[in-house]
């Protein structure tokens, strides 16, 4: 089969696993169809699904070393996100250049997507600067912390958008957790008031730390958004690409004027949530094991040999580019430099402030004392 | 007398007034399985239940103001935010609500809560990990804020606090968690909103609470073997000061230097320096002396050390107070 044919499906007869979801590659790599949604991906071809998996791949391999870096005493702290690493990559690679995105800490994969330099993914959590990069070089916010903070910027961005008449989209991505918080359902609110071109991409990793999301949610979360007037997806985001297709309708949609979509990425993290959590706690290894078996890479290798697009030939290609891609990666961290002391004072504000002149020089000359 | 961790204190606090009082409930994120991010509620669902040991959904605004709702039903709630940055969701309900309703109904309404809050920097942690905001809590009226320093305060403070009928802000120094000590479950400590002299000294007075308590107690130390000597009061209440105590150091040493973790601005020790200038006007000697935290957001791990007051700087604080030569000795302001 010529890898430049678009990625059909083979067996239309196939019954999905879980029907409350969009589902175009299942757990064994079958590609099933769905009339809603194959248009969204027609164009893909085997060679672009190819070169998703290259991602998947690198996200997984950056994912792993950061990990790494964290045990070895290089990073203070890491979120992984494996397992998640479809959803974020079937969602950010259908994004323009001027779309924008709105994170939270786990979103590595959509930074990566966005062209966010490597070294610049760890700098923060290295802990030798505030932000890592210059949101408006890359259409995406440094990652918020505090959760579900970043989905009502999105919305006023996106609210600003549609005020200059550009048809750009911008994308909060956030946790299942991060539902129950004020600030998400007041974001819903004042998209679906100022029909603003925005994506609510809630990535539904099962877990907000300990807590499963049973407890943030009595009903599925893409359930919610249309009590706020907002249309919602809920697609498998073990599935690049369902996400892709589903990512996709939200951007048309809210390109041509029809506002707001709330997209439920069903997942799961498969690690800690950071590296200071210690799921054994809390995890049922049987849940995890059932999961394991929905990973999100496998299900696109085996398709593409079964395609035969994907040769042991290439395979090792694409490990040895994720290898390369690590080993940047783990010297981009390393080669970090220790903030200059003073830079403490920096940014604090845009102009001249008095107190902090103040303060900065008193502790120069404070500095100084030790160097006599 | 057993010797505990200071988080390990304030979960036996937490048990046993768990065990004295049925209507102490526990709510906060990850409080149940996990027992806390710092394992301070380890165990405590397991043995009380989950009616009252609760995780609850990841909300602050949701945590503070259900507990009000608790406490007018005559519960007595213990929340937990999960780091100092996080209460800020919930700072609406605190100051606007729980502040306000026992004033606001002529003293009808009773609002018994505790809010938990592992504060301070130290631990290398990612941005709003790291925040000192007591002094919000110390200027809104109706609140009470406390902060341990020790495993014995930790488990008897949280203790009064728990049974206190007003609202109490508890700090808990994060960095010290892990810090031992003996601590004596039915020992009855200071009464809420006094203050502690732990080391007694005649040349200075150093005030502090939290975090630093033990890193002025070094100063302390290092200051001895130069011959100067500081005594070492712990606040542990912020709202109210024991200015009292402070006073009677003051009138003794002449001399007055404050340090927290917190920015300098608006900050406690402003309040401090101001009234303690106002009471001990004539014994003092010199122009109180703030070592704080700068103005700036909490920096980045590498950049904390710069930051956070260490021993080194509340030295040159204390050589400020002395007028001895420190680092703004001819230095033009
Ligand atoms: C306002 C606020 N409260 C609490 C926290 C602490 N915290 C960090 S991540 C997290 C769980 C978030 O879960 P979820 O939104 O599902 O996202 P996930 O981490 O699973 O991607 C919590 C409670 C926080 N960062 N911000």
């Amino acid at each position: 089969m010529s890898t430049t044919v678009p990625v059909k499906a083979q067996n239309v007869a196939a019954e999905k696993p879980n029907p409350e979801f969009v589902q175009l590659l299942n757990a064994e790599g079958t590609r099933l169809s769905d009339d809603t949604y194959d248009p969204w991906v027609s164009d893909v071809t085997g060679d672009q699904l190819a070169s998703l998996y290259e991602d998947l791949i690198i996200v997984r391999r950056i994912d792993t070393e950061a990990t790494a870096l964290q045990r070895q005493g290089e990073l203070g702290l890491w979120p992984p996100l494996f397992g998640q690493e479809a959803a974020q990559v079937g969602s950010a690679r259908t994004l323009r250049p001027d779309d924008f995105v709105f994170s939270s800490y786990r979103e590595n994969a959509v930074a990566y997507c966005r062209g966010v330099a490597l070294q610049d993914l760890v700098r923060v959590w290295r802990g030798t600067a505030a932000s890592g990069w210059d949101p408006f070089s890359v259409g995406m916010a440094t990652p918020a912390v505090i959760i579900g903070a970043q989905t009502l910027h999105a919305t006023g961005y996106a609210v600003g958008c549609k005020n200059d008449g550009v048809d750009s989209v911008a994308v909060a991505y956030f946790g299942d957790g991060a539902t129950s918080e004020g600030d998400v359902s007041e974001a819903m609110i004042f998209a679906a008031s100022f029909n603003a071109p925005v994506i609510f991409f809630c990535q539904n990793n099962q877990w907000a730390i300990s807590e499963p999301v049973g407890l943030q949610a009595q009903r599925p979360i893409a359930e919610r958004a249309p009590g706020f007037g907002i249309p919602s997806i809920r697609v498998d985001g073990n599935d690049v690409l369902a996400v892709m297709a589903a990512t996709r309708s939200a951007l048309d949609r809210a390109r041509n004027g029809g506002g707001p979509t709330f997209i439920e990425a069903v997942t799961y993290r498969r690690g800690p949530h950071t590296t200071s959590d210690d799921p054994s706690r809390y995890v049922d290894p049987v849940v995890a094991k059932e999961w394991e078996a929905r990973d999100p890479i496998a299900r696109v290798e085996a398709f593409l040999r079964s395609e035969g697009i994907l040769t042991d030939e290439l395979a090792a290609s694409i490990q040895s580019r994720a290898d390369q891609v690590a080993a940047e990666f783990r010297h981009g961290c390393i080669s970090l430099q220790n903030p200059e002391p003073l830079s403490v004072f920096d940014n604090v504000y845009a102009t001249e402030h008095s107190g902090i002149a103040r303060q900065k020089s008193q502790y120069k000359a404070y500095l100084e004392g030790f160097e006599k | 007398m057993t010797e505990l961790t200071l988080a390990k204190a304030l979960g036996s606090g937490l048990r046993r007034a768990l065990s004295d009082d049925e209507k102490v409930v526990l709510l906060g994120e990850d409080i149940g399985k996990l027992g806390g991010v710092f394992r301070v509620t380890d165990g405590l669902q397991r043995d009380f239940g989950t009616e009252r040991v609760m995780d609850t959904p990841l909300a602050e605004a949701g945590i503070i103001g259900m507990a009000v709702g608790l406490a007018f039903r005559g519960y007595r709630p213990v929340c937990e935010i999960q780091f100092d940055g996080f209460i800020y969701p919930g700072f609406d309900q605190i100051v606007a609500q729980v502040a306000k309703l026992h004033y606001r109904t002529a003293g009808n309404v009773r609002m018994p809560l505790t809010i938990r809050v592992p504060y301070g920097g130290g631990i290398g942690a990612v941005e709003h990990h790291s925040e000192s905001p007591e002094a919000y809590f110390a200027h809104t009226a109706g609140l009470r804020v406390v902060t341990c320093s020790t495993p014995q305060d930790a488990h008897s403070m949280l203790r009064e606090a728990i049974a206190s009928d007003d609202p109490v802000l508890f700090f808990e120094p994060k960095r010290r968690y892990w810090t031992k000590g003996d601590v004596d479950e039915d020992a009855v400590g200071l009464p809420m909103g006094t203050a502690r002299v732990v080391v007694e000294g005649t040349d200075v007075t150093l005030v502090t609470y939290g975090p630093l308590v033990a890193t002025a107690l070094d100063a302390a130390e290092a200051a001895a073997n130069e011959g100067i000597s500081v005594e070492v009061v712990d606040l542990r209440s912020l709202s109210p000061v024991d200015f009292d105590t402070v006073s009677a150091s003051v009138q003794k040493t002449g001399r007055l230097v404050i340090t927290h973790e917190a920015s300098e601005s608006g900050g406690l020790g402003a309040e401090i320096a101001a009234t303690l200038t106002d009471r001990c006007f004539y014994y003092l000697e010199a122009a109180p002396v703030r070592i704080t935290g700068f103005d700036v957001p909490y920096p980045p791990a590498k950049l904390e050390e710069h930051f956070l007051p260490d021993l080194d700087r509340i030295l040159d604080g204390v050589d400020r107070a002395l007028g001895r030569v420190n680092s703004l000795t001819g230095w033009s302001a």
